[in-house]
């Protein structure tokens, strides 16, 4: 306690407080906002109670935006076609409901569980059809070519989610959301239903396997060792230029400063 | 090291002006340096009247303060430099005993080398600093820079010997060595102007063609598979299209790259364009709603494909060029000059998108003979 009393009026002190604050505050946040796995069950065939259950569940979460018949408003548009792979995504990923309206929605939380997110994209599909959710054997990486995934992955998503999946900018302050969190059906269901800004890979462009091919690209990455040291989040350059801008020439700069500053004069600061 | 610095030495004797940040220059000469009238730096000499005082605490350097500092200074300095030689045996250690014939391994090699390396580095640069600002006197010394021109009797002597050394080489006498000398050095001296030559030839009209020609089937990249409007039916899908044929030509893949873009009825207007009498876009070359543009950036060639299906935004990475996709890749922001070019589209007998002809302008970036 000594040590603590003799130290604790050290202008270091309060940084080091500051520095504690933020730890503790960052772990309690941590502790509170884990979410739960996101359910991986494979969607049932759907039954006429299924569909009901689901538009009660419409009525009651979405249809305040998107119309009582989901035919669309002014804010939200029309689901009718949309599919249930749509559905699927933008509800397992949390961003339906909406937390506003905007151009863009971000993963959060997930408030339905997986049972409830099939009944209303049951619903939905049952209004006018539309892609359908993808069963397990259509997102299992077992035996796809990730070489060809990679070369697709390149050439048609890493312009916006950057070359590892670790997201990017796009016009006018919206962003392609990294690829760390998405379930292989997640990543199936945006490349056939092309949520947002994103295009649509719709199974005539892309096919089936080759969309797996992605997937398994998209997996493999995320394991990948960094043989350089820290991988920076593997957005690329940006992040490489942005560390050793600030990080390493603030480093250099404070250096110089100290190296060079001319130490206080004892004479002048006794007469004052 | 910070009770150190909290007691503070003195500004150097000559401080006209202030660094921003530092405190103001002493009135008090502690030590002036004494330049002595040939140029020769003399040492520091004590100031009139008064003991020699030190720089660090403003104290005799006999005072018991003093020296307590200048033996704990010593410590940190010697502790600085054995860091460093055990973080230099470590790099050594490391190089020796980590392997890197595995990507883990170089991981583990790679961080060993760089830690005990940067460790050294900072260690010996850190027992200097110290060093330099505990231990050495604080004082600034000037050093005038003496004449550059050479003595007079040296200047002579230089003289004599390049008189003489002609002399003996005949090189005045004998015209015909000279001459030939000259002559034999003279390619030499031509060679760098005839390596030029590498730099050509003039491209001609390689840059004004891509290897697209009517009736060439457009194919999905890296499936390398041909489609159909139908197969292509989902509005907002894009998807980046090669020539087909040119596989194993990546160099005539990189310039006849093309994405192609389907929009919802009634959102696509290509206007119709012309550059000179040539056409280069005109909504007659779209088949179902399907358009397709070149995928390099006429800005400076960098891949284009961020495209996003809510706004028909099409954003090159590289600058932030914005071409609006649903008016004929027209250019809304940033740097690029020109609308992307637009690749005729038709279908073929097995319904299949084929190129109706080449691409009507130079795809890319601009060049002098374009135009």
């Amino acid at each position: 306690m000594s040590w603590f009393n003799a130290r604790r009026r050290r202008p270091v002190a309060g940084y080091a407080a500051l520095l504690l604050g933020l730890v503790v505050v960052g772990l309690v946040y941590g502790a509170f906002t884990r979410t739960g796995g996101i359910a991986q069950a494979s969607s049932p065939a759907p039954s006429q109670s299924d569909i009901n259950t689901g538009k009660d569940l419409f009525d009651a979460n979405c249809s305040s935006c998107h119309g009582l018949d989901a035919q669309g408003t002014t804010q939200a548009p029309s689901l009718i076609g949309a599919g249930a792979a749509a559905v699927d995504f933008q509800m397992s990923t949390g961003r339906m409901p909406a937390k506003e309206v905007g151009a863009e929605n971000e993963r959060k939380p997930v408030t339905f569980s997986a049972q409830q997110i099939y009944e209303i994209a049951d619903y939905v599909a049952s209004l006018g059809g539309g892609p359908a959710i993808p069963d397990a054997q259509q997102v299992s990486t077992v035996g796809a070519n990730t070489a060809l995934g990679e070369e697709l992955f390149s050439t048609n998503c890493a312009q916006c989610h950057g070359f590892a999946g670790a997201g990017g900018a796009l016009t006018y302050g919206k962003d392609a959301p990294p690829l760390t969190q998405s379930t292989p059906t997640q990543i199936y269901e945006a490349m056939l239903t092309g949520p947002e800004a994103m295009p649509v890979f719709a199974n005539g462009s892309i096919s089936p396997s080759a969309k797996r091919d992605i997937i398994a690209y998209i997996v493999d990455t995320r394991v990948e060792p960094n043989p350089g040291g820290f991988s920076l989040g593997r957005t690329g350059p940006v992040t490489e230029g942005l560390v050793v801008f600030l990080g390493g020439m603030g480093f250099l700069v404070i250096i110089a400063l100290w190296i060079t500053a001319k130490r206080r004069d004892p004479s002048t600061t006794r007469t004052e | 090291m910070s009770d150190m610095e909290e007691t503070g030495g003195h500004a150097g004797p000559a401080a006209p002006y202030r660094v921003i940040g530092t405190p103001p220059p002493s009135p008090r000469l502690l030590g002036p340096t004494v330049v002595d009238e040939d140029g020769e730096v003399g040492e520091v000499a004590e100031a009139e009247g008064s003991a020699p005082v030190d720089h660090v605490l403003g104290l005799p350097p006999d005072d018991p303060r003093m020296i307590a500092h200048g033996k704990r200074a010593e410590k940190v300095v010697a502790a600085c430099f054995t860091l460093a030689f055990i973080a230099g045996c470590g790099f050594i250690a490391a190089y020796i005993g980590l392997g890197v014939h595995t990507v883990d391994k170089t991981l583990r090699s790679n961080l060993a080398l760089g830690t005990s390396l940067a460790v050294t580095l900072l260690a010996l640069g850190l027992g200097m600093l110290i060093w330099v600002r505990h231990l050495m006197p604080d004082v600034e010394v000037v050093e005038e820079r003496h004449e550059l021109r050479s003595e007079a009797v040296d200047r002579e002597a230089f003289k004599e010997t390049f008189v003489r050394g002609a002399e003996y080489s005949q090189v005045v006498k004998r015209p015909l060595v000279r001459r030939t000398l000259l002559l034999g050095t003279l390619p030499l001296v031509a060679a760098p102007v005839v390596l030029l030559r590498d730099m050509g030839p003039l491209p001609g009209t390689y840059l004004r063609h891509t290897v697209w020609s009517p009736g060439r089937r457009l194919l999905v990249y890296g499936t390398n598979t041909p489609i159909t409007p139908a197969e292509f039916s989902a509005p907002g899908s894009m998807i980046t299209i090669v020539p087909e044929g040119y596989s194993d030509d990546p160099e005539a893949l990189i310039k006849a790259g093309v994405i192609l873009i389907k929009f919802r009825p009634g959102e696509l207007d290509v206007p119709t364009r012309t550059q000179g009498s040539t056409l280069i876009g005109t909504m007659n070359w779209t088949v179902d709603n399907i358009v397709a543009y070149s995928k390099i950036c006429t800005h400076i060639g960098c891949p284009v494909a961020l495209y996003e299906q809510t706004t028909h935004h099409i954003l090159c990475p590289c600058h932030q060029s914005t071409f609006d996709a649903a008016t004929g890749a027209t250019v809304i922001f940033g740097p690029a000059a020109r609308p992307l070019p637009q690749l005729p589209l038709t279908t073929d007998a097995q319904g299949y998108l084929v190129a109706k002809s080449d691409f009507t302008q130079p795809v890319g970036p601009s060049f002098w003979e374009r135009g």
